[in-house]
């Protein structure tokens, strides 16, 4: 087999499999596969992950930037795209020369306004990729198993269950489209442009490239001059006149080895006298075996939760009460949090701002439809909790097991219930006991951590309708109580984000 | 098979071969009539085989001259349209009509309806079905619904409403509906401190209702009190809840149907059977009683053993059902074309098997929707339906220790999802208890929902 082929394949299943991440909200996949999210160079550096960082550098300064190649979905994704460009041309590329000063430019930029503006959400390649996935192909995923849902429940059989398929923000959707289409325009034309322009990742594995120990070169003994190479070239990186191949631009993709009728090009040992056709890609294709994403897939569509409606609530009963039927029910709206919510394990708004990449990994696996992209300037597209869907349950950690950026650290069940991400606040005005005259308590029901009391609306008169009391030592914020309030559109009883997280 | 025949076959169309099948069939069915019940003919739950025409049961019992069908139908759960129409009603009429004509067809001839069924549309689409027959070929049944209302105008209101609603001069059965509570509800409010008892027996007089009756649902001592008014008003019928589970086990307030029984037959007075199948809880069995009656008659529906029991105690006029599909329909004409009577052994195995269900713990919710519609949204008749579902289905581990626990939990929350939507799920119940006095059953709703939703959350959070 050619190292191309290599590449293409073991490419092909580390896009697959991160896509999948992506697309699967039972957690199934993520069992198996949730690694490779954390193998991203950017979240691994934000998570502070030195094991992989130390991988990845090792492997980059042993191959070149297979990275790029291979483990980066938006990398990938530019080979997919650029072949459709390239569909009737033969030789679509040509050389071109360095643009020192753009790249380290745009790095430095973006490294000021990673460590001062949290914007590393913007140009990480991973998170890119993973906006949209989310945004696009998640909803078609979604109506795929909604289906096979519908199918199964006619089959009586509960291998599928429907879930919600719903926008969660209009913003978000249309930059993560309108992100992954100049990509996508850029790869058509040109290759990998913004690899080898914008991407801080390939800036900095390109900076470590240079210098590894296998490279492509030249052999100019065999060398005709024909630029079939060069012309073949998706990074635009090899040098036909001076029989040089620019190791920082280069992304191991292979493809310039089997053009070569003559065998001058190869991918050789650069420092030692003889040229080795030597296995590159060993160490990639550890990481890379997947053969159980197939069956991943498969159960991951199983296991189960959710479906929903939207709406509660309106009709009182009619003077001549008639058997049946269902009231209408208004849809929950969102209230006005003076402090946003962060997902538990997240520590708080800071360390999230800081950390998060907003690669929507999180939001595509929470099952309670509580994470959504924020569409607030400064914590724009990372996600942030409401509870109009439903409320942050006590046995999920889904969040905070998928994170690969360590924006939401991991934490347990037991952890979760201990730390404090917001409190919540009661509204008299809009309180079932006080409005409808009925006897409710349904916060104080379900609240998992007994943190509401339900006293006497009239003090003094213990027989007076009871109305909660929060005991805000003992919130935790879980949204219980907001999500189940008989209130609507605005609940009675709503929760206040904490700037920062709190251990009780 | 030579070429010759060969070609026959091929040249046979489609409505020959149904033709066959249904000659076939007939003289099949035709051949069975008065063997042992268990050789019925037709498969449980409404077969290919050929309903028979002309075979049905009929009661009379003097004084009144009424030849009343053994089989009534209970005009409470018609086919309803997936959205309303353009007068709002939710009742799909088409499907009604096909439904009454069928039945009339097969000499059903007894039709009970209320106000209130339906969200008010049941008498309308009944009259609307009936209307295309004779009047002298049925009995219309309805019922005075002044529950939430007392008001002597209002309640003469809906009486006068009932007859426009049926396109009809005159009700041949009519009955104080539900009788049995207290309070508000209880006859002395509804029917004698506002004398509307008086007029409807004024009304009885003038021949505009046929047979003054009333149906019950509660306290032993109430019913013995209105049973009392015999004397005074002479009940011309009464509407009791009697199945092989109600004989000796009724549920909350309700007496048991023996009791019932005894005192209004020793009385004279003709009985119309209401909840043979109990809302079909009788129909869904868990998977062993399940067995137990089809060891004993693998052919007939388990719901037929429900009919039989109902319609052989003499003092019954008619066997009400709900019957929204044609298969229960027609499943039920077999039952009772004839009624072949259960013998004494027959039915001490069924009592016998009324005692092995109580260990069941299912609710008794029969699905009747008199609770409904919860002013939270909530689909209360939904969640008790799913949760007995899986009672009978064996899908209510309880430990995680369970052998099946993984499937079962499975089972409980995911069909949970498809049965009722979130937002009208127990979780959304708010324990007003708004609901409570409407239930026939006595059901502490409130109570029950809050109970399923603890154990909802126990098995999401995998904590049982």
């Amino acid at each position: 087999m050619s190292l191309k082929r290599l590449r293409q394949i073991l490419a092909a299943v580390c896009f697959v499999s991160v896509t999948l991440l992506f697309l699967d909200f039972t957690g199934t996949i993520h069992h198996w596969l949730g690694w490779l999210a954390k193998t991203q160079f950017l979240p691994a550096l934000l998570a502070l992950n030195a094991g992989i960082i130390v991988f990845l550098v090792l492997l980059t300064l042993v191959f070149g930037r297979l990275y790029c190649s291979v483990i980066c979905p938006l990398g990938v994704f530019q080979d997919v795209a650029a072949r459709f460009g390239r569909r009737g041309k033969k030789l679509p590329y040509t050389f071109s020369k360095p643009v020192g000063w753009l790249r380290y430019g745009v790095l430095a930029v973006f490294v000021v306004l990673t460590l001062f503006f949290h914007a590393a959400a913007w140009l990480d390649p991973y998170a890119i990729y993973g906006r949209a996935a989310n945004s696009l192909l998640q909803p078609v995923w979604m109506w795929g198993n909604n289906a096979l849902a519908y199918l199964a429940e006619r089959m009586d059989s509960y291998a599928f269950y429907s879930v919600d398929v719903w926008m969660k923000s209009a913003a978000v959707f249309g930059v993560s489209l309108a992100m992954i289409a100049v990509v996508a325009v850029l790869a058509w034309r040109n290759g990998r442009t913004y690899c080898n322009t914008v991407c801080p990742v390939g800036t900095v594995l390109g900076f470590l490239s240079r210098f590894s120990l296998f490279r492509i070169t030249i052999d100019t003994s065999k060398c005709n001059g024909c630029t079939l190479c060069a012309r073949n070239c998706k990074a635009s990186c090899i040098d036909p006149k001076a029989h040089l191949v620019d190791g920082s631009r280069c992304v191991m993709c292979f493809d310039c080895l089997d053009k070569c009728s003559r065998g001058a090009i190869g991918y050789r040992f650069a420092y030692g006298k003889k040229a080795a056709g030597q296995e590159p890609a060993g160490a990639v294709r550890g990481q890379a075996g997947t053969d159980g994403s197939r069956r991943a897939f498969l159960a991951g569509s199983a296991v189960m939760l959710v479906s929903a409606v939207s709406a509660q609530v309106a009709k009182k009963v009619e003077p001549i009460k008639m058997d049946g039927g269902l009231a209408d029910i208004i849809g929950k709206k969102e209230p006005d949090r003076a402090t946003p919510i962060t997902p538990p394990g997240s520590r708080g708004a800071r360390h999230m701002q800081a950390h998060c990449t907003a690669c929507q990994l999180c939001v595509s696996a929470c099952p309670n439809g509580v994470l959504r992209p924020s569409h607030r300037l400064d914590t724009f597209m990372q996600p942030y909790v409401s509870y109009e869907r439903g409320y942050c349950r006590p046995e999920c950690t889904a969040c905070a097991d998928v994170c690969p950026a360590g924006a939401i650290l991991k934490i347990s069940r037991a952890e979760k219930s201990a730390i404090q991400i917001g409190h919540a606040v009661w509204v008299k005005d809009r309180c079932v006991p006080l409005t409808d005259g009925q006897e409710c308590g349904n916060c104080a029901r379900h609240c998992p951590t007994g943190a509401i009391t339900m006293v006497p609306s009239v003090p003094g008169d213990p027989k007076s309708l009871k109305v909660p009391a929060v005991d805000t030592e003992r919130c935790i914020g879980c949204g219980a109580c907001e999500n189940l309030c008989p209130a609507r559109p605005l609940s009675a009883i709503y929760v206040e984000g904490h700037e920062v997280h709190r251990i009780i | 098979m030579d070429q010759n025949n060969r070609h026959t076959d091929n040249k046979m169309d489609r409505r020959d071969f149904l033709k066959i099948v249904g000659i076939s069939a007939a003289t099949a069915a035709a051949g069975l009539y008065g063997c042992a019940p268990g050789k019925k003919d037709g498969t449980p739950d409404g077969g290919a085989v050929e309903v028979p025409k002309g075979k049905m049961t009929y009661r009379t019992i003097p004084p009144s001259p009424d030849r009343v069908s053994i089989l009534g139908y209970g005009c409470m759960r018609w086919p309803m349209l997936p959205s309303p129409a353009e007068n709002g009603n939710v009742i799909d009429q088409e499907e009604v009509n096909r439904l009454v004509d069928y039945a009339i067809g097969h000499g059903v001839n007894y039709f009970d309806t209320a106000p209130v069924y339906m969200q008010g549309w049941s008498e309308t689409s009944t009259g609307i079905a009936l209307k295309r027959h004779p009047r002298d070929k049925y009995f219309i049944a309805t019922k005075m619904s002044n529950f939430s209302n007392a008001d002597f105008d209002a309640s003469v209101k809906m009486y006068h409403d009932s007859m426009r609603h049926l396109q009809v001069d005159y009700i041949d059965y009519y009955l104080l509906h539900s009788l049995g509570s207290q309070g508000a509800r209880s006859f002395r409010t509804r029917f004698l401190d506002n004398g509307l008892l008086d007029y409807l027996v004024k009304e009885r007089e003038a021949g505009r209702i046929r047979h003054l009756g009333w149906s019950f649902h509660g306290t032993k001592d109430e019913f013995d009190f209105i049973l009392s008014f015999h004397e005074r008003v002479h009940w011309d019928f009464i509407q009791i809840q009697l199945n092989y589970s109600d004989w000796k086990y009724a549920t909350g307030n309700n007496v048991n149907a023996d009791y019932l029984y005894a005192e209004i037959s020793g009385r004279g007075i003709p009985m119309v059977i209401m909840e043979p199948l109990l809302g079909g809880r009788l129909s869904k069995l868990p998977e062993h009683i399940f067995s137990r009656l089809k060891e004993r008659n693998p052919e007939g529906s388990v719901a037929s053993w429900a009919f039989r029991f109902a319609g052989t105690p003499p003092m019954v006029l008619t066997v009400l059902s709900g019957m929204t599909y044609m298969e229960h329909l027609q499943d039920n004409i077999r039952t009772y074309s004839p009624l072949v009577p259960l013998t004494d052994e027959e039915n001490k195995f069924l009592l016998d098997t009324a005692a092995l269900m109580r260990e069941y713990p299912t609710v008794p919710c029969n699905d009747c929707k008199y609770c409904m519609p919860c002013p939270y949204g909530i689909d209360i008749p939904g969640v008790l339906l799913h949760y007995n579902k899986c009672v009978n289905e064996g899908n209510i581990p309880q430990s995680r220790l369970d052998p099946d626990y993984a499937k079962a939990r499975r089972a409980f929350l995911i069909g949970y999802d498809r049965s009722v939507p979130k937002l009208r799920q127990a979780s959304h119940c708010i324990g007003c208890a708004q609901c409570n006095p409407h239930c026939p059953q006595s059901i502490d709703i409130p109570k029950e929902l809050h109970r399923i939703d603890g154990y909802v959350e126990k098995l999401k959070q995998e904590t049982l």
